[in-house]
């Protein structure tokens, strides 16, 4: 059996039933959330017999230099569907997010990817520091503005 | 366990910006030189050329790959290329028991303390061959906020052998120009003889051989 999407708006219907101050809209692929949420919607996904999002694919940002976009990737192994979940991070100097460790602890170094060359904080994080590059490096290389 | 790695991972990161800012220029190329307190020591045979016959003949490399250039530098090794016709087939895991480093692949400035180290922890005489153009001079990397600029920043080079990455053959004949440079080497030199041209060559050797 294939591997169905979750639509944007079923996946909000769903969620909002349970944590309507958390959800921002959705659209054709993914549900928007408010990233002070981020960590709440995480647990709910993972916990709710009917979402059973127990695996986490993938994290990712991305810099349209007025703002950040926090990408979620999700599966459902059991019930053989994905979603995608994203928030909006606005502004570009301390930004930060809540941690999605104590959920999926495989966002331990996704996070500190995103950290070390985007230079997003999560917070709650056990070990947020840089993974790649080394301490004392300036700067967060994948960032528009890095030059 | 977090915590207890902060201090490593600034240690590291302290290390890497000291060695960033030491690493401005690359090295000389190794210049073929005779020690001051060897040269009064007089030649009668061709010692130079046994010493030089033995260390060319077994030259071990040390098993050290960085990126893509390591696969072939792996099939060299293997039965087509055949690394082995050269007495090299021992790729040693320790640098203690090694000769020659080839630096297979991209040197980031986060592995160059430890490629700095090997270097150091490898007996004399040694070598070091650069292959591909990431540790050249950063290939395609170059300018990278991440990439040295040329692994000739951080050890010593006696081959250059360019391509992305060389082939097998490409490598085995950077390889032989080693040889050749190895065979030119004078250990042992009369007071009395003509004082030697920059490289330190033999007389009526030119540096055609050596690219």
């Amino acid at each position: 059996m294939a591997v169905q999407d979750v639509t944007g708006q079923e996946l909000s219907e769903l969620l909002a039933g349970s944590l309507p101050e958390a959800v921002a809209g959705y659209d054709e692929t993914a549900v928007w959330v408010y990233p002070s949420q981020i960590d709440v919607v995480a647990a709910r996904l993972r916990d709710e017999p009917s979402l059973d999002f127990q695996f986490l694919n993938s994290i990712s940002a991305v810099d349209f230099v007025e703002y950040f976009d926090l990408v979620y990737h999700l599966t459902s192994l059991r019930r053989q569907r994905c979603a995608i979940v994203k928030a909006r991070v606005y502004g570009r100097d301390n930004l930060s997010a809540p941690s999605v460790y104590r959920v999926w602890q495989g966002a331990d170094f996704q996070e500190r990817e995103i950290w070390d060359l985007m230079g997003l904080n999560f917070e709650g994080h056990p070990n947020m520091k840089r993974i790649m590059l080394w301490e004392g490096f300036e700067g967060h290389p994948l960032r528009k503005d890095f030059l | 366990m977090h915590d207890r790695t902060w201090a490593i991972d600034r240690d590291e990161g302290r290390t890497v910006n000291e060695l960033i800012a030491v690493s401005t220029t690359p090295f000389e190329t190794p210049s073929i030189e005779v020690p001051d307190d060897l040269k009064p020591n007089l030649l009668v045979t061709s010692v130079d050329a046994l010493v030089n016959w033995g260390r060319k003949s077994a030259l071990w490399p040390v098993s050290f790959g960085l990126a893509c250039c390591a696969f072939e530098m792996m099939a060299t090794a293997m039965g087509r290329f055949d690394i082995a016709r050269f007495g090299m087939e021992a790729f040693r895991a320790s640098p203690r028991q090694a000769d020659l480093m080839i630096i297979a692949g991209t040197v980031t400035w986060k592995m160059a303390p430890p490629i700095r180290r090997i270097y150091d922890q490898m007996a004399e005489p040694k070598w070091v061959i650069s292959m591909g153009v990431c540790a050249t001079s950063g290939g395609p990397y170059y300018g990278s906020y991440s990439v040295a600029p040329g692994v000739d920043h951080i050890v010593p080079v006696d081959v250059y052998v360019p391509g992305c990455p060389p082939r097998p053959d490409a490598l085995l004949y950077g390889i032989m120009e080693l040889h050749e440079k190895i065979k030119k080497y004078r250990h042992l030199r009369k007071t009395t003889a003509p004082a030697p041209d920059q490289k330190g060559l033999p007389e009526g050797l030119t540096e055609g051989g050596i690219s």
